[in-house]
């Protein structure tokens, strides 16, 4: 390579030359293409009166949000407005994907399942909802739950728990001084556990000997909690929900909508997730159980220990994109009154400051970073969980 | 949903890529192009709604219909977009319609930052309560604690929170996307109350099983004067649409109707009359119009009264009484400047 063997090729001949400078040029017109359009946009909306920026986020937004994870009233800025729909769209992603994914895997080994009931059920499933279109299903979870309810005069009641048409109310737990003795007392019992933990695999390791590590930790949590409450002499105090003349007033409640949109999505996606982890066992050859067998191991440590990671490897590409599709999916929640983001910013805060370009931007932005934190971390663990040559 | 989005998408990469200059005189883009591009709702009776066959009628697509018998002479010369409530203004912004007749409110902020600009008020409203005659609730007060079921994207959801915070009652807020999906979540018992402006909480009614059960509270809790909206900037355009408007408020205050007109041209001594209806000079020039402008906007769509009965009257489904938005001469406050 050092040593140029043809000296007289103009500039433009050469390959290298010319795929730089066509890169180059391709880069400059895609910029000025942009630029003409950012210049237009100004432009046009300048002469058309309409006002632009972020202003508008710190004007106080005047309306009402059904359901807010952190303090929230109509005089709370469009800003506050839109951190609450954001949370509200992190919550039903996060949520919706945890659900998805234990109805997924559950239903995919169902519908490999030797029972053949077992099996065929899986397969209505399966081919049931992922043929209806999600909104369909959104609306119908909605009516269907709110028709099969009781009006909240007639509540079903179980202790100090009510279910009507309005959702389900709990007792509502408020907590007194020395909760922080419980709190801490719940971080000792997890450090206690993980300390366990790490302990017990070096011992395996060293030693061969299997303790039930998991088991105990979880034991080790729920106790040690338990007791730090005791000793802070049970610092809660429960507000109970109270029939009122139209509702149920205090206590928790779980709304309709939020658990509509909850079903629906994690049912939706669940029944794709099922596919890719049947996919997934499959593509495991068979001889690798055969062997695990012949080595004495239990079935269900054959599937734990040689199927599953194997087939994980198989599963976990096409699982991003499931979860990308849920957090993306759950934008129609807006259709059944869940105040995510589409609802609050792309609905109500674009229609009262009529500012479109700015919320559909901070929409996209919102989407975009979403979808890419989902990415990055299943990456994440997809590379963890690659094959590992030792 | 998904085609709502889009469509403000396609609407906000037109406002980029466009030019507006064309804009600035709607008249002549209209009459080079034949037709007035109509933005109406997705379907309220008596406003703006189409039938099986796809005609459009209503008080907002009359407004529409008036602006052409203006122009051509012919009030068919309308092409309609239905718009949902988040996608009227970006529609209109960017020039995909000319007029935005599409029961809006005129307020403050949407006339001073939206670079639109709203022309006369062709309905009165104000926003209203709806609630299950077996609540016992009589007036609005009661509302205490209540579950209300809204649409969203429009003034409604700000007039409700407005009316809670004011009177210092808690309520619980669905708001829903659609007015048919919020309708139904109301009928469906999530809500103890649902709200809009009292003319759409008639025709909402009318569509519930048993319209008997429901009953629309006394309260009034906000003026919501409905409008035709254009661009800012197009005087000329805005004086047409508005006129249209005042032309048929004047013909109901001086007697003429679509039945009588071609007889009052005829036979009419009184100056005033004669001008409006282009027997004498010619009051539609200083608009770019011709001399019979008005007279086709009566012949055509008919004085305001007519436009009333025809379309929210006693006679019809929605079945609205006059109230104020009747002639000032008869207790209203539809009060038009005088054509002269």
């Amino acid at each position: 390579m050092s040593e140029k063997t043809i000296t007289n090729t103009s500039f433009l001949n050469d390959a290298g030359n010319r795929a730089l400078l066509f890169q180059a040029v391709l880069l400059v017109v895609v910029v000025a293409v942009g630029y003409y359009l950012f210049h237009n946009l100004q432009a046009n909306l300048q002469t058309q009166g309409i006002s632009t920026g972020f202003s508008f986020l710190n004007e106080p937004a005047g309306f009402p949000i059904l359901i807010h994870l952190i303090d929230y009233t109509e005089a709370n800025s469009y800003g506050r407005a839109f951190v609450v729909a954001l949370i509200n769209t992190i919550l039903i992603s996060l949520i919706g994907i945890i659900f998805a994914t234990i109805i997924g895997v559950v239903m995919g080994l169902a519908r490999l399942s030797q029972n053949w009931l077992v099996a065929r059920l899986a397969t209505v499933y399966i081919e049931t909802l992922r043929n209806i279109p999600l909104l369909l299903q959104m609306f119908f979870w909605y009516f269907a739950v709110l028709a099969a309810l009781p009006h909240p005069r007639d509540s079903i009641i179980f202790g100090d728990f009510l279910l009507n048409k309005r959702g389900v109310y709990s007792p509502n737990p408020i907590f007194q001084d020395g909760i922080g003795i419980a709190i801490g007392a719940f971080f000792i019992a997890l450090a206690a556990s993980i300390a366990l933990i790490i302990w017990a695999k070096k011992r395996q390791k060293r030693t061969g000997v299997w303790f039930p590590a998991y088991w105990s930790s979880l034991a080790i949590i729920v106790f040690g909690t338990i007791l730090g409450f005791a000793i802070a002499g049970f610092p809660v105090e429960f507000e109970l929900p109270q029939k009122s003349r139209f509702n149920v007033s205090g206590g928790m409640v779980l709304v309709p909508e939020f658990v509509a949109v909850l079903v629906a999505l994690s049912t939706y996606t669940g029944a794709f997730i099922a596919e890719i982890v049947r996919a997934g066992i499959l593509s495991v050859n068979w001889g690798q159980t055969e062997a695990a067998r012949s080595l004495g191991l239990k079935d269900s440590l054959t599937q734990r220990l040689i199927v599953l990671p194997q087939a994980l490897r198989v599963i976990i590409p096409p699982l991003t994109s499931q979860f990308l599709n849920l957090a993306k999916n759950s934008s129609l929640g807006a259709a059944i009154a869940y105040p995510e983001l589409v609802a609050v910013v792309m609905g109500t805060t674009l229609n009262q400051t009529g500012q479109a370009i700015e919320t559909i931007g901070l929409c996209m932005l919102v989407y975009g970073s979403l979808s890419l934190s989902i990415s990055f971390f299943m990456n994440w663990y997809n590379k963890k969980m690659s094959l590992v040559e030792r | 949903m998904k085609s709502n989005v889009g469509k403000i998408l396609t609407t906000a990469a037109v406002a980029a890529t466009i030019s507006t200059g064309a804009a600035a005189a709607t008249l002549d883009d209209v009459k080079a192009k034949g037709f007035i591009q109509c933005g109406v709702s997705q379907g309220v009776p008596g406003f703006s709604n189409a039938d099986d066959s796809g005609n459009w009628t209503g008080i907002d697509v009359d407004a529409c219909r008036a602006t052409a018998a203006a122009i051509f002479g012919d009030a068919q010369k309308v092409k309609f977009t239905p718009l949902s409530a988040k996608e009227r203004f970006t529609a209109l912004q960017s020039g995909e319609i000319d007029i935005l007749s599409r029961n809006t409110t005129w307020t403050y902020t949407r006339d001073t930052s939206l670079g639109l600009d709203f022309t006369t008020p062709n309905f009165y409203d104000g926003q209203g309560f709806m609630v299950r005659k077996d609540l016992g609730v009589e007036t609005a007060m009661d509302l205490d604690g209540a579950t209300v079921c809204t649409e969203q994207g429009t003034t409604t959801e700000l007039n409700m929170a407005d009316f809670f915070r004011k009177h210092q009652l808690s309520y619980v807020p669905v708001i829903v996307q659609k007015a048919d999906e919020a309708l139904a979540a109301y009928a469906s018992g999530r809500c103890d109350v649902f709200t809009t402006d009292k003319s759409g909480l008639a025709a909402h009614r009318s569509k519930l099983a048993d319209p008997a059960a429901h009953i629309i509270l006394p309260e009034t809790i906000s003026k919501e004067p409905l409008g035709p909206v254009v661009r800012h900037g197009d005087n000329q355009w805005k004086d047409i649409v508005t006129w249209a408007l005042f032309v048929q408020i004047n013909a109901e205050e001086m007697g003429i109707s679509s039945k009588n007109v071609a007889k009052i041209k005829a036979e009419s001594t009184d100056p005033g009359v004669r001008r409006l209806l282009g027997a004498e000079g010619n009051m539609g020039e200083s608009l770019g119009l011709g001399a019979d402008w008005a007279y086709n906007i009566i012949a055509k769509v008919g004085n305001y009264g007519e436009v009333f009965d025809r379309n929210v009257g006693p006679n019809t489904p929605v079945n609205l009484p006059r109230g104020v938005n009747n002639l000032w001469t008869e207790g209203g406050v539809l009060y038009a400047p005088p054509v002269r």
